[in-house]
């Protein structure tokens, strides 16, 4: 026993040096992380820079090229711009974070202290808005109410038109409508909320109530989920669709059971965009909704209040610590909430959905 | 994989109580808030001075100068008046007329008169009769800023011109320092801030620099800013966190706006004996000697910008509720004139005087009182 | 643009069934329909805006195209759009330019570098992004991204300066600029990006990556030339979508940029303006005069989105090999 490992011993090192160029150990990314981050804040302090921002550039840079320089040095050319393309995917994903904790953070720090029972539960009414007391309930029921309906006009007509411009769409019709689906992703939603207000209120006659809000949320949601929607469809392999045409599935029930559930969580991404977006629009509701401090649960009658549009109000108007206060417990109410819904439709979507992914 | 599912299963259903739960949490969702407390030594006659009318929806909408004001009556009407909801929607005065001319509102807040051609325009609404402006809520513009060491300063119309106007650039310019004797003031660049939506405290803040600035404003008044350079900032809200922020900074906002960022306001040299200071007091002397240009029961202001009369501030601003004199939808009228009458009664008055607006001077506001209950 | 099956298999399923035929018709009748209503609702859309722009233009005392004041409502209405396209488009550029290289690498990151545990909640966590209020951005913006980004911008003058167009002449002065408005607005637009081009990525065939990989592909080379030009019309899809809210914010825009009527063509001094911040402030104290203006200016965004979104359609027309569904 004791001869024969002896004699493999000196075979071993030689095949290793044979078949594997030299790797950068294990930690080295992380090693060149701390190493560079450590330079950047030396030289930021070093130099005094006063702005953060500047200190994390310089670490992200030194990063960059430090690990490029090395691996290129040990590993070779090809290995260096792989080693290059992972720091860089690293740092965009650092680049990312930074804002969005800065973010979350200064929004939980500043609102989690108001939301509490009362704030949830009580609306606006006899409440002087430069003292304390109130909540959002109105706005909350009416944000509810204007996104729901919204999202129940937008997505299906999205949905069915995306449908239509993949599946069938050829000829003059498909080229229009994806024309006029461009230039509405670039909709100002003031606009949107200006042609609502001079059609339905003021040409066909309608009071300002939650529903007029929703139709002008509605025209932005559209060219969201259309867009996006269309992508997801395109993605699904045409193999798909002939092995069901093949075994004499007719075309609408491929799309219904083959085609849509395949893209179902690309489309829910794509709708669940469209509902945050439209979910945060201040400018058409300001303009037609009213803004009511009272509880209105009818979107069909009557002023109701949406959170952003509370949210600019208690910013712009009272402008007070207790406004920023409520301010910011209505923001994290409504990020709390969008949040909500994203998390819902995707578990509902992967629930539904026939492939494992990858 | 099946591991997997059944923790996505778990999250979702996690999500799903989550969501179900807050919401029910919410469905109890009350209007009934506690009765507010003002503040005010006027506070226990408030609701005393409210006869409710019929009840109902009553809309409204317009200036945002005004919009504290409104908050401040909403309250103490809707404490007394439980049927009645009113909703003020404030999306400035331009948006608040046009909505009143299209019917679409009971009373728009406007901080300038009716044009001749929207009187025109409220005829069509108004039918048998027109739109008529009724002042309601006063108020002022101070000049604030943010200078290290500075406490005091005084300036005088040409001076706050020129500093608009990017004609004075340092704080330590012999003009600003001849105002100010024995101030040392720094010689660092003026960060003038300027508003940079349109707005009617524009207005009355240029009216007053070319009325009173001595030549120095060569811009005609208007609502969208015209002076040369200096930095702009959306809203009041916005420059007030500029003033703060901005360190040489010096800009205009309404005195509620002042009071609530605890900004430093300049005192104006008008050609009185002494420099007036910014406050109610001195804004409602300056109202007392206003002039009523409106013919019949339109009550629109003349204020004299380039006052030199004693304790007088000059830059000041007036919003009107602005109403059909005959006319009004029917279903609205009543609790239109009985909010309306709360709003000019001694008590509304006083209520909106401790949050940075001038109560109307007592001559004045029987003038608007006589006028209300005359509505049809 | 659009991919079908071919037409010949499509004609044999109807044939195979009569009430299939049925609903098939009802189905395609239901998707055209539905594209029908969106068409006519944008084309009223459409016409509602060249109506009221027509009304304010051929009153304009001025060019519409190269004045630079905004005052229709002003006795003599003078009235341009030169300030407002020239701050809409540099603020969308720099947004675009930091956004799609940052949002692509987040997507690959999602999808193939993280590990799975950190990948699912990133994902999520960025989701989050998009579901911030603009209103909620534009006071992140103004009370914290704007102190932050004085010594960036500072800094930027001092090494860039050269270049002209990162020259600061201003002294003094907090950096609301049309930069910082980009890199919100970048900020903003990132999520939408990243969710998009996420799903894209996701939807690469496993056999591709696969056969990269077996060919001793390291793993950039397999993303170079199996994933990026799979997903690459996804991403211009996504970009595009990415640009139009760029394009479009109102309330971030407004409660950060300093405006001025000046053009100014060094991005790090104050002024400028875009055109949806310039209709939010002032279309509130606006005349129907004034309205009809900003309605103008509205238009000219369409033609812009229009005008970006034609040549991103032709780029993807051209890289049509690519697309999933033809693979």
């Amino acid at each position: 026993m004791s001869a024969v490992t002896t004699a493999d011993a000196p075979i071993v090192p030689q095949l290793r040096q044979n078949l594997t160029t030299a790797r950068l150990p294990k930690w080295a990314p992380a090693g060149v992380a701390v190493l560079s981050v450590a330079l950047g804040c030396a030289i930021g302090a070093g130099a005094g820079l006063a702005s953060h921002i500047q200190w994390g550039l310089i670490a992200g840079l030194l990063f960059l090229a430090i690990s490029y320089g090395l691996s290129a040095w040990v590993e070779g050319r090809r290995q260096a711009k792989d080693r290059f393309a992972t720091s860089l995917v690293w740092v965009a994903f650092v680049i990312a974070v930074v804002p969005l904790i800065s973010l979350t953070v200064y929004t939980v720090q500043q609102g989690a202290g108001v939301v509490d029972g009362n704030f949830l539960s009580h609306s606006m009414r006899n409440v002087i808005q430069s003292g304390p007391g109130g909540g959002i309930y109105h706005a909350l029921i009416g944000t509810l109410e204007q996104v729901g309906l919204a999202t129940a006009m937008a997505a299906p007509v999205g949905l069915m038109t995306a449908v239509y411009l993949v599946e069938y769409g050829r000829g003059r019709l498909a080229k229009v409508v994806t024309f006029f689906v461009d230039v509405m992703t670039g909709i100002p939603s003031i606009v949107a909320g200006l042609f609502v207000l001079s059609v339905w209120n003021i040409l066909l006659g309608f009071a300002f109530s939650g529903f007029s809000g929703s139709l002008a949320l509605a025209i932005l949601m559209m060219p969201v989920v259309v867009r996006s929607t269309e992508e997801m469809l395109k993605l699904v392999p045409n193999e798909l669709r002939e092995a069901s045409y093949a075994l004499g599935v007719p075309k609408w029930k491929t799309i219904l059971r083959i085609v849509l559930p395949t893209a179902i969580g690309g489309i829910t991404t794509g709708v669940m965009l469209a509902v945050a977006r439209i979910a945060g629009e201040t400018a058409p509701v300001l303009m037609l909704v009213f803004g009511a401090d009272a509880i209105n649960t009818d979107p069909f009658n009557g002023p109701q209040q949406s959170l952003p549009l509370f949210i600019w109000q208690q910013y712009a108007s009272v402008n007070n610590s207790f406004g920023y206060a409520r301010a910011w417990g209505a923001a994290l109410v409504l990020i709390a909430f969008v949040m909500g819904l994203n998390l819902i439709a995707r578990g509902i979507a992967r629930w539904r959905s026939p492939k494992a992914g990858h | 994989m099946k591991l997997q599912r059944n923790g996505r299963t778990k999250a979702l259903a996690i999500g799903a109580m989550a969501l179900v739960s807050s919401l029910s949490l919410a469905a109890c969702g009350s209007d009934n808030n506690p009765a507010p407390t003002p503040s005010g030594s006027s506070a226990g006659s408030a609701s005393a001075a409210i006869a409710c009318g019929k009840g109902g929806q009553l809309l409204a909408s317009g200036s945002t100068a005004q919009g504290n004001a409104i908050d401040v009556w909403k309250a103490a009407y809707g404490s007394a008046c439980s049927s009645t909801t009113i909703t003020y929607g404030g999306g400035g005065s331009g948006a608040g007329v046009q909505q009143f001319n299209q019917g679409k509102v009971a009373f728009a807040g406007s901080d300038s008169a009716l044009k001749p051609t929207e009187v025109d325009a409220s005829k069509a609404v108004c039918k048998t009769g027109q739109g008529i402006d009724l002042p309601m809520v006063a108020g002022l513009v101070s000049v604030v800023f943010n200078v290290d060491g500075v406490k005091n300063l005084v300036l005088d119309g040409p001076t706050i011109a020129k500093i608009f106007d990017s004609k004075i650039t340092t704080w330590n310019d012999p003009a600003i320092a001849a105002l100010n004797p024995g101030v040392t003031l720094p010689s660092a660049p003026i960060q003038a801030i300027h508003r940079s939506d349109d707005s009617g405290t524009t207005q009355n803040f240029t009216t007053y620099l070319s009325k009173a600035g001595g030549g120095n404003w060569t811009h005609a008044p208007s609502k969208t800013w015209a002076g040369t350079g200096g930095q702009s900032a959306s809203l009041s809200a916005g420059v007030s966190a500029q003033i703060k922020q901005v360190k040489n900074s010096i800009g205009y906002v309404e005195l509620s706006y002042a009071q609530i960022n605890n900004l430093t306001s300049a005192s104006i040299a008008t050609g009185a004996t002494k420099p007036v200071d910014a406050t109610a007091a001195n804004a409602a002397t300056t109202f007392a000697n206003a002039k009523i240009v409106g013919t019949g029961s339109d009550l629109s202001l003349s204020l004299d910008y380039a006052t030199k009369a004693e304790g007088a501030y000059p830059i000041v601003l007036v919003t009107y509720e602005i109403v059909c004199d005959k006319g009004n939808n029917p279903a609205t009228l009543d609790t239109l004139k009985s909010f309306l009458t709360y709003t000019i009664s001694d008590a509304g008055q006083q209520a909106i005087g401790d949050k940075g607006y001038v109560p109307l001077p007592k001559e004045l506001a029987s003038k608007v009182q006589a006028v209300i209950p005359t509505l049809a | 643009m659009t991919s079908s099956p071919p037409a010949e298999s499509e004609g044999r399923v109807r044939r195979s069934r009569s009430d299939s035929r049925r609903g098939d018709s009802i189905f395609f009748n239901l998707s055209r329909g539905s594209g029908i209503l969106l068409l006519v609702i944008m084309a009223a859309i459409a016409g509602f805006l060249a109506y009221r722009s027509w009304l304010a233009i051929s009153k304009d005392q001025a060019n519409f195209l190269t004045t630079f004041e905004w005052t229709p409502d002003a006795a003599k209405p003078v009235f341009g759009i030169a300030v407002l396209a020239f701050g809409t488009v540099v603020s969308a550029v720099i947004a675009m330019a930091i956004a799609v290289p940052v949002a692509i690498g987040i997507a690959l990151f999602i999808s193939h570098y993280a590990p799975r545990r950190i990948a699912q909640p990133f994902a999520y966590l960025v989701d989050l992004l998009a579901a911030v209020p603009s209103i909620v951005y534009g006071l992140w913006g103004a009370l914290f991204l704007v102190p932050h980004m004085a010594g960036l911008t500072a800094w930027m003058d001092q090494y860039l300066g050269w270049t002209f167009v990162f020259k600061q002449t201003q002294l003094g002065v907090t950096p609301r600029n049309l930069f910082t408005v980009g890199v919100l607005l970048a900020i903003m637009i990132l999520p939408i990006i990243t969710a998009v081009t996420r799903e894209v990525f996701r939807q690469v065939p496993r056999a591709h990556e696969e056969a990269a990989l077996a060919l001793g592909a390291t793993r950039w080379e397999m993303i170079r030339t199996a994933v990026l030009p799979f997903g690459r019309p996804g991403i211009i899809s996504a970009s595009m979508l990415g640009l139009g809210r760029a394009l479009g914010e109102t309330i971030a825009v407004a409660t950060v940029l300093s405006t001025s009527s000046v053009l100014s063509l060094h991005v790090l001094d104050l002024g400028g303006g875009t055109f949806a911040q310039n209709i939010a402030l002032k279309f509130g104290e606006a005349m129907p005069f004034g309205r009809d203006a900003l309605m103008a200016s509205g238009l000219v965004l369409f033609v812009i989105t229009l005008l970006v979104n034609g040549a991103a359609r032709l780029i993807i027309a051209r890289r049509k090999e690519y697309s999933g569904a033809n693979a």
